[in-house]
């Protein structure tokens, strides 16, 4: 086990890595100099040369992205372009809306999936079944950011119990922060319920088929008490996996959501840094996302390995 | 499934049909502004309604149509035309340096939150509908590499590649002449979920202003030009909405019929 850790931990690290340096590339390439941005149009050269040597830019490609990478490993991003304030913190601020946000939606979509999902496949073939999977479909091939102007339209504008957008920040208390994010998250969740309804049915369905099902009906259990004492707790493992990658999707997925409810969080800031070309905001938080998204996997991998020995032998 | 098969090829021959016939002819002009019939409710002259600017709904929509369909299928044509090559080659040179390579690669990409990136692309390059394509595309590629990989894998293994080994045949031409025929089934039902990925992506990159750029008709710009006015005049942003849920949910259905119609086998497996 140990040794298969390591071996995960060393790819977690090289795709670290490799990760950094896509991103810092890509971000390199992109027209225009923040210096003469951050100027206008009107400055002088001198102004624009010495902004430049202040903000590191006037350095080396290499010695700009080592500087960048062995900041962010001692949590410090460096200092926005155009703030002037430390991105640390810049991002900090704008995760306590995004990760309660993508917490929500997450928790929302597995008490939707759970019982639906149960439902469809102790259901299958009937008509329950078919009106679940059918919702699914729906839920699949909706746009999030439509299906939240929808609910703007039906729950903010017509029949007013949530404000139609922004955040009143977790200062004017708990309940006043959720009962805003509570569209957002819906609207969040849902495409992503529906991926999770069709995956517990599904392995509910593979683990019906399995022997020590019959064993269980053979020893007198009922279909319902088979289905839940020996059917769920088996199909929980893949269920699991996909819950752990929902985590980071919902995360980076809030980016158009924040968009449509005018939410101060990681989207808004990378809409904005991009507009204004600062760029090390831009690489910071897309390098962070990235972390959540290959560590989310790491610790899932891992986790997996542990539940089931069988797949530490394998790469 | 065959229920699925055809609801799913009816759909999508709708959103392509309208497409096609809005080469030839649209109700009204898609761009013709007409201030005095602005946010007409749909009617017997305007079906869908009309916007802001008095501008047709149906023709916007199915000028809009080429847009999604021509950036996701392009997109998809990136993902295959790279990916399945790649896929092909790391099954070839199953556990060698190639092989660990691409599938790192794979999972490097994989690892990108893809709006995220396609985000940070098309801010780069600059917005518009080529850039949309390339963002999508390459987030393409290794779901293409991986799934043809896998499949050729086990294909490897039966006999009718052994003989065709032992007739003197490379990798390449087996590659190209027998493993490639025998995946194209999975690869036709993955295309048609992929492109369906695609037009939502696409739907959201217009949405957030980095899509196909004005006087260009997009779906998601058409919903986020009715997010200010849905107070007053829902149905711009119902009609927009509801042509890229029949399209992509057609597309889906399509997929999934497919698959039950291609491989019987799955059938069971997925159940």
């Amino acid at each position: 086990m140990l040794r298969y850790a390591l071996k995960r931990l060393l790819s977690l690290i090289l795709s670290l890595a490799v990760a950094s340096l896509v991103i810092f590339l890509v971000v390199e390439v992109a027209p225009g100099d923040p210096a003469s941005f951050m100027l206008g149009v009107n400055a002088q050269p001198d102004t624009i040369a010495a902004l430049r040597a202040e903000l590191g830019l006037d350095q080396g490609k290499l010695a700009r992205y080592l500087s960048w990478a062995a900041g962010m490993l001692s949590g410090d991003f460096g200092t926005s372009y155009t703030y002037r304030t430390p991105v640390a913190g810049m991002i900090a601020d704008r995760l306590w809306v995004s990760l309660p946000l993508a917490l929500y939606a997450l928790t929302l979509s597995t008490l939707i999936a759970f019982p639906a999902g149960i439902y469809a496949a102790a259901r299958r073939g009937k008509p329950g079944d078919l009106a679940v999977m059918g919702a699914t479909q729906l839920g699949v091939a909706m746009p999030n950011f439509w299906f939240a102007m929808m609910l703007v339209l039906i729950f903010a504008i017509n029949l007013r119990w949530f404000g139609a957008g922004g955040f009143p920040g977790w200062d004017t208390g708990l309940w006043a922060g959720l009962h805003a994010l509570t569209l957002p998250a819906i609207a969040l969740a849902l495409p992503q319920a529906a991926i999770l309804t069709r995956v517990m049915r599904s392995a509910l369905l593979d683990i019906l088929g399995e022997d020590f099902m019959r064993t269980a009906r053979a020893k007198g259990l009922s279909r319902r008490q088979a289905l839940w004492r020996h059917g769920v707790r088996n199909a929980l493992i893949p269920v699991l996996t996909i819950i752990g990658l929902q985590f980071s999707f919902l995360l980076a997925g809030a980016i158009i959501i924040e968009q449509v409810f005018y939410l101060p969080g990681l989207g808004r800031l990378v809409f904005q840094a991009i507009s204004s070309r600062d760029l090390i905001v831009v690489e910071s938080v897309v390098m962070l996302l990235v972390f959540a998204v290959i560590t989310v996997n790491f610790l899932v991998d891992l986790a997996y390995a542990l539940v089931d020995p069988r797949l530490r032998s394998r790469t | 499934m065959t229920r699925n098969l055809i609801l799913g090829g009816l759909l999508s021959s709708l959103m392509l049909l309208a497409a096609a016939a809005s080469f030839l002819w649209t109700p009204f002009d898609h761009a013709a502004m007409n201030i005095p019939a602005k946010l007409q409710t749909p009617n017997a002259q305007h079906w869908l309604g009309t916007d802001h600017f008095g501008r047709d709904l149906l023709s916007m929509i199915m000028v809009g149509a080429r847009t999604s369909i021509a950036v996701a299928l392009v997109a998809v044509g990136i993902g295959m035309g790279a990916g399945v090559p790649l896929g092909l080659a790391a099954a070839a040179r199953k556990g060698s340096w190639l092989d660990e390579g691409i599938m790192r690669g794979n999972d490097l990409v994989f690892a990108f939150p893809s709006l995220v990136i396609a985000i940070l692309i098309t801010a780069v390059l600059g917005a518009g509908a080529v850039n949309a394509i390339i963002a999508i595309g390459i987030f393409n590629i290794p779901v293409f590499a991986r799934i043809t990989r896998g499949a050729a894998l086990s294909l490897w293994e039966r006999e009718f590649i052994l003989a065709a080994r032992v007739a003197g045949k490379g990798a390449a031409r087996i590659s190209a002449e027998h493993i490639l025929p025998n995946v194209m089934n999975l690869l036709i039902v993955q295309g048609t979920i992929q492109f369906s990925l695609g037009i939502l992506a696409e739907a959201g990159l217009s949405y957030v202003g980095l899509g196909a750029q004005p006087p260009t008709p997009s779906w998601g710009r058409m919903l986020a030009d009715a997010q200010t006015m849905v107070s007053f005049a829902p149905h711009l942003a119902l009609v927009p909405g509801l042509a890229i849920i029949l399209t992509v949910l057609g597309l889906n259905l399509l997929g999934d019929g497919l698959r039950d119609h291609l491989d019987p086998k799955l059938r069971v497996a997925r159940a």
